[in-house]
């Protein structure tokens, strides 16, 4: 006798091998599915954003004020130190500062003959809270706080600060998962900002802990770029709106083939302390 | 129902632990694996079909949330589940010996097989490295919270046992 088929009188029930065959290709059919699409996460995002999120925004928020209490304690000692050392700074930089802004006012009357546009700075942004972040140690993506609702569509940048944190690759009703820069699996393109010359910066999981990014394929033939040099998203990047802050290169060496270089990137953003992002809410103008 | 109510919620605390409050708490970046000490201790505690729903389901959630595609994950802890659930046959619940062993290498099995598909295959042959890094710690902070979060889903299960002879007695 099969042993699927109901007998009078017998509770119906599925012998576990067929229950894992029916699952198994359920599964199979749903990564084949979703590896170029999004169907499901339509649905399957909106039930998650109602019933998990809220608890995830109340747990976090909660975790997050006992951990910066806890900090606060063990930081006042380092505090005052850092606040006598930044006093002499801020000197240092209204007088800079001054000198900055006498370029800036020549900046605009060049920009305004050019009838350039300005910069990120007015970029429209929307402010979301980190409220979880990966399950799993080998990727490195959290969750935040505003979705669709707000207006946030797939593939928008993630800012903090001035530098560059990731793009939305999920959105919900209100919750949308941001892929960070540092991610193993997150390519960007990048140029130098001095000279222009165009890389690929890549995230790598071996590289966490030194708080690095690396970059690769950049020609430089006149040997023009150095350490320290300001990392920025370019123009030809299709996801990634043009001038945004990455990182400065922490080091850079010739690659074997003599004809590209490589290196490492300090993030302009502190990745390990991430609590609050900010959404472009613009896409980059891609050729459809 | 009673025990559909309480493993959900199970999942449901334990995947909301593990992507707040334990990424708060990480060690260097690590954190423990509580839904595989959840799928893995249902397993062998209730048998295959258990098991495997119960991977399912929380597979699917770390999906939604972390996954870059749907299924992954849900196919991975499934498979877990599943195979545990195959030692309920020889399981005590005084012994701790089995649960533990049985845990640490479902744990392994996952980061193993997470290294094979979303790294070997991209071309990351380090394997020392992301051994060394984190697969094993991973299991080793996994191993020390399952001494905590072991003996509670023990209970829980007993309470849902006992409930149900109660049950089953009064009907008779």
């Amino acid at each position: 006798m099969s042993p699927i088929i109901k007998r009078k009188g017998e509770k119906f029930t599925l012998p576990s091998k067929y229950l894992l065959f029916i699952l198994t290709i359920l599964c199979t059919g749903m990564v084949l599915l979703t590896f170029h699409t999004t169907i499901f996460s339509g649905p399957l995002g909106m039930v998650a954003g109602y019933t998990i999120v809220p608890f995830q925004e109340g747990i976090s928020a909660a975790g997050s004020f006992l951990r910066s209490r806890s900090e606060e304690l063990g930081q006042i000692r380092d505090l005052i130190a850092e606040n006598e050392s930044l006093r002499t700074q801020v000197d240092e930089l209204t007088i800079e500062n001054t000198r900055l802004q006498q370029d800036r006012y020549e900046l605009t009357n060049l920009r305004e003959l050019y009838n350039l546009d300005s910069q990120y700075d007015e970029y429209d942004k929307i402010g979301a809270r980190i409220i979880a972040r990966d399950a799993g140690n080998w990727f490195y993506s959290f969750v935040i706080n505003k979705g669709t609702d707000d207006g946030i569509v797939v593939d928008m940048n993630v800012m903090a600060g001035s530098g560059l944190v990731g793009r939305i690759v999920d959105t919900g009703p209100n919750w949308s998962k941001v892929k960070a820069l540092i991610a193993d699996d997150s390519n960007v393109s990048a140029m130098v900002l001095s000279s222009s010359d165009n890389m690929i910066v890549t995230g790598d999981l071996k590289l966490y802990a030194s708080g690095v990014i690396s970059f690769e394929q950049l020609i430089d033939r006149d040997d023009v770029v150095v350490e320290g040099d300001k990392i920025v998203t370019s123009n030809i990047s299709d996801k990634y709106l043009p001038g945004i802050l990455i990182g400065y290169i922490s080091s850079i060496n010739r690659d074997a083939n003599n004809l590209t270089k490589s290196g490492y990137i300090t993030p302009a953003v502190d990745f390990e302390h991430l609590e609050e992002v900010l959404v472009v809410l613009e896409l980059k103008q891609t050729v459809e | 129902m009673r025990r559909i109510i309480a493993t959900s919620f199970l999942i449901f605390i334990c995947f909301l632990l593990q992507c707040t409050v334990f990424r708060a708490l990480a060690f260097s970046g690590i954190v423990p694996n509580l839904l595989i000490v959840l799928t893995a201790s249902f397993g062998f505690m209730r048998g295959e079909k258990t098991g495997l729903l119960i991977g399912f389901f929380s597979g699917l959630l770390i999906d939604i949330f972390f996954g870059s595609v749907i299924g992954f994950y849900a196919l991975l802890y499934m498979y877990i589940g599943y195979m545990n659930g195959k030692f309920s046959a020889i399981f005590y619940p005084e012994d701790i010996k089995l649960p533990i062993t049985l845990i640490l290498c479902s744990d392994f099995f996952y980061g193993f097989v997470c290294y094979i598909i979303l790294f070997l295959l991209r071309g990351k042959f380090d394997l020392t490295y992301y051994l060394v890094h984190i697969i094993l710690p991973e299991i080793v902070y996994t191993v020390v919270v399952t001494l905590f979060l072991y003996p509670v889903i023990l209970w829980i299960n007993r309470s849902l046992e006992r409930r149900e002879k109660r049950g089953e007695k009064k009907f008779v």
